[in-house]
């Protein structure tokens, strides 16, 4: 681990602040060889459409994309938990060869009598996409008989990347909203939530809020979602879009059908959910009682935290932190929450962040930071060793890195388990990373031989 | 109630797996590949599969997995992977600097009909192999067989791709492990040695996946079969393949390519099957038991006697892979509990045969089921309750819902840590495993013990 050479064509698509000219390479595809991070298109899509819980997901193809899937992203339920089952074609070699239109339709018409579920998706893998299953024919033939939407979501792993997957999720809600477009009346003073997948309860957290604001949710997509909510969603007066990658398209969708308009935002960290009420409050300006109720609950918000966040800043001012996450908009949060905390971020990426993303990140960071588009591992080693950094931010993959290297970690990604939304999601934040980066743990790490090679090399 | 899905009523299901209890080849070849010393395992497809893949045995291993992938593209699976393959060869050869690369390939690549061979052979004409290093590949179909194939076929690919006859035997011994935790390798190999023979354990994940923390992040760590130690399997005076499903094939090749004599054994779970493991290799190298071997076989029939009446008549549902249930059925069997329900998701006729020749004598039925899923199982249990479950991590939905004492076994195991360094092999394993049973069974007898017969002593 002295030298790790960085991979010559990806120099592009790594940037130092203030060494480097700006012109961050990304939006392409991961080099062949590499040892990404990244996922694929059907990854994208399990993970937007997954939290519906009253709808079936049958996963077209052989047994492994649905046994990786099953129940790893802990999307709640206040209610049903169908979308916690596992169900696959699990194609075999036959049915390579004569094709699993057939299997698909049967095992369509089985579970739907079984579950009733309000909707079935039908998610297309790789080799449905080689042996050329009819699959949107099937869905159609199926919802003729049975009376609910049957939606084919269009994922095959090599068609792009986990993004394009959010854009095939995106398609199959819009069809989903689509096939029940009556000529409702707009609900006054409404949003829904685009891009929240209730983790952790993070859904139920936002959704309080804007109860308090005196703001009507329609439909959350997809936390804590329910196909009625969804179908219902043409009603809302304003998309109020979570996440920077995932559900835009949906939002753009909705905005040219019925002139929903949409904004993007952040629940992550106090600045940003603050921006987040306030941003909506604004929008509903013609009802001033909004913004009123509004300015209180952020001011008792903040009041209450306050005096930890504090506490705990107080050990962690100075502390360095490295970021890798899947989208860029996530970065930016972070980057401002990690401040709040009197730390420096000393390393950045993503792995899906297009160039506008990388630009601001540039401009949010330090001189020195490093930042970094689709990373390996070797990459994320060697710029947390050079850094330094007390803390890692990431996902499953990176953890066990970081703690390799003998330094704390938080998990921003699927797996974490208590909410980091919102106000009081800043305050378990807090509490996380400082119990992480002041562990006792760490003192009996060999880090000290760790960091004289570290010296010796700079 | 998570598994409020599960219903009661059996119904024949053709066209569907529910729950699955195993999932695709290629994470089994991954996981073999690991085996070897400097290795970089490279999945031969979409990004999304070697990222789940990683993301898997991460959080079974905790430790860091690494693998390259050939990032298919819409392109590449119209015209054939080969250019991706060959640029991901250069790649890590030239990055990653690994002594091998051990490509596998998925359901993607098998359907367009590349041939792994043939561009691994172009790759080496073409320049692209660096003297000295290697490209192994095996064919790892994810519409054909599970996890455990997969870990076959890398294995016998291994063999076949580096073994060599010299003509003079070198006195060692070929172990193939199957498919097992790093601290099954490690047990096995210490017990061969403990007989006075010298072993080449293939693969052997054992200081690869349960290495130590240094403080260091080494992407290649020090354990793992080297390429000579696979170049000298032709030479061995004899193979035992541990396992029909995981171990049989590789062993087979060396005998019939070598004509180094196999035998197929049981996983020596348990102390049966431990018994005839250490008996075939007593006969096969000439040797005797030593004392310490003899004494730790004491040892387990000494907390087997202690203990045996609390495993009277307690009846077990299990699931995991064919090898290793085969001997835990027979274990069980021999300290008078009852395996009632036993469910692989593995096919094979074999599965059945075996438990069915252990069992048809009992004087109770005994449901078994090659290429089953942990939702029929559910519904056996829903049916004839048990007192004990054994799966892995997806048992626990069943153990929650109708509150069964569970132990964790088998591949993955996603919630609990202890599995890759404490062995459930051979003597000692066969004691960590009594001590797993009897502390569910037992602390369910504290937990419902009335206060009056609430007992101190057991």
């Amino acid at each position: 681990m002295e030298t790790i050479s960085v991979l010559e064509d990806r120099k592009n698509q790594i940037y130092r602040k203030g060494q480097d000219s700006f012109d961050i390479s990304c939006e392409k595809k991961s080099l062949a060889g590499a040892v990404s991070q990244r996922a694929c298109v059907f990854c994208g899509s399990r993970v937007v459409l997954y939290p519906i819980a009253d709808a079936l997901h049958l996963i077209h193809g052989p047994i492994g994309c649905a046994s990786y899937t099953w129940d790893i992203r802990g999307a709640l339920s206040s209610g049903p938990e169908l979308h916690r089952m596992s169900f696959s074609t699990d194609l075999s070699e036959t049915d390579i060869v004569f094709g699993g239109e057939k299997k698909l339709e049967k095992a369509l018409f089985e579970l739907i009598e079984e579950y009733e579920p309000k909707a079935a998706f039908v998610y297309c893998t790789c080799i449905v996409g080689i042996i050329g299953d009819d699959v949107e024919a099937v869905c159609k033939k199926v919802a003729a008989k049975v009376g609910i939407p049957v939606l084919p979501v269009h994922s095959e792993g090599f068609k792009g990347t986990k993004k394009d997957g959010y854009k095939a999720a995106c398609d199959a809600l819009f069809k989903l909203i689509e096939l029940n477009r009556k000529p409702e009346k707009q609900i006054p003073l409404s949003i829904n939530i685009l891009g929240e997948f209730n983790i952790g309860g993070e859904t139920w957290i936002i959704k309080e809020y804007y109860r308090r604001m005196g703001i009507e949710v329609v439909a959350v997509m997809t936390g804590d979602g329910r196909v009625a909510e969804v179908q219902s969603a043409h009603r809302a007066c304003l998309n109020v879009v979570q996440c920077s990658g995932s559900l835009t398209y949906l939002a753009k969708d909705m905005e040219k059908a019925y002139g929903i308009p949409y904004i993007r935002v952040s629940y992550f960290g106090i600045e940003d959910t603050s921006d987040a009420l306030y941003d909506v409050a604004a929008f509903f300006e013609d009802t001033p009682k909004i913004m009123e109720r509004t300015k209180t609950l952020v001011q008792e918000e903040v009041k209450t935290i306050l005096p930890e966040l504090s506490a705990l800043k107080k050990d962690l001012t100075g502390k360095r932190a490295a970021i890798y996450v899947g989208g860029a908009f996530k970065a930016f949060s972070l980057i401002k929450a990690l401040k709040h905390l009197g730390m420096a971020v000393v390393l950045v990426g993503s792995q899906t962040g297009n160039k506008d993303d990388y630009a601001l990140l540039r401009e949010m960071c330090d001189p020195g930071t490093v930042i970094l588009d689709d990373a390996n591992p070797l990459e994320l080693a060697k710029y947390v060793m050079e850094k330094d950094a007390h803390l890692f931010i990431g996902g499953v993959k990176e953890r066990p890195i970081a703690y390799k290297l003998g330094i704390g970690f938080c998990d921003h990604n699927h797996e974490r388990k208590i909410p980091l939304v919102g106000f009081e999601g800043m305050e378990n934040f807090a509490r996380e990373v400082h119990e992480t980066v002041t562990s006792p743990v760490w003192d009996l790490v060999p880090r000290k031989a760790f960091n004289r090679a570290i010296s010796k090399k700079g | 109630m998570l598994l409020r899905h599960t219903n009661k009523e059996i119904k024949p299901r053709k066209a569907l797996t529910v729950n699955p209890a195993k999932t695709c080849q290629p994470i089994g070849a991954m996981y073999a590949s690991l085996g070897i010393h400097n290795c970089l395992p490279h999945s031969h497809g979409s990004q999304g599969c070697c990222a789940y893949h990683r993301s898997a045995l991460t959080r079974h291993f905790r430790e860091p997995v690494m693998a390259a992938t050939s990032s298919f593209t819409e392109g590449s699976s119209v015209f054939g992977g080969q250019a991706n393959l060959v640029q991901a060869i250069n790649t890590i050869f030239t990055t990653y600097e690994p002594d091998i690369i051990a490509v596998h390939t998925t359901c993607l690549s098998e359907t367009i009909g590349d041939d792994v061979n043939q561009i691994a052979i172009k790759a080496v004409k073409d320049g692209k192999v660096p003297e000295g290093k290697h490209v192994i590949h095996a064919s790892t179909p994810s519409y054909v067989g599970s996890h455990v194939t997969g870990f076959s076929n890398m294995t016998k690919a291994m063999a076949m791709y580096f073994s060599k006859s010299t003509g003079t035997p070198n006195g060692k011994f070929n172990i193939i492990p199957g498919y097992v935790e790093p601290s099954d390798m490690a047990e096995i190999k210490r017990l061969v040695k403990g007989m006075g023979i010298t072993p080449i354990l293939f693969p052997d994940t054992s200081n690869v996946l349960n290495g130590p923390m240094t403080g260091k992040y080494n992407m290649y760590p020090d354990g793992g079969v080297t390429a000579e130690e696979l170049t000298a399997t032709g030479d061995s005076i004899g193979t035992i393949a541990l396992g029909a499903t995981a171990s049989a094939d590789a062993a087979r090749a060396l005998d019939t390519r070598w004509k180094v004599p196999c035998q197929v054994q049981d996983l020596p779970i348990g102390l049966g099957a431990t018994d005839r493991f250490i008996d075939a290799l007593r006969k096969a190298a000439g040797v005797s038991v030593p004392d310490s071997i003899t004494g730790e076989r004491g040892q387990l029939l000494d907390i087997i006697t202690d203990m045996h009446q609390y495993f009277y008549g307690k009846k077990v549902a299990l699931a995991g892979d064919p090898d290793h249930l085969i001997p835990l059925v027979e274990f069980l069997l021999s300290i008078d509990m009852m395996p009632v329900h036993i469910v692989t998701g593995t096919p094979g006729k074999n599965f059945e045969k075996r438990i069915r020749e252990m069992t048809d004598h009992l004087p109770y039925p005994v449901n078994v089921k090659a290429g089953g899923d942990l939702f029929q199982l559910h519904q056996w249990i829903k049916n004839e309750p048990v007192d004990l479950l054994m799966a892995n991590t997806y048992g626990k939905y069943m153990a929650k819902d109708d509150d069964i004492p569970f132990v964790r076994m088998g591949f993955p195991i996603l919630d609990r840590v202890g599995h890759s360094y404490f062995p459930t092999v051979c003597y000692k394993g066969g004691i960590r495993l009594l001590e797993k049973i009897l502390d569910a069974l037992l602390d369910r007898l504290d937990r419902d013990a009335p206060e009056e017969s609430f007992e101190l002593v057991l």
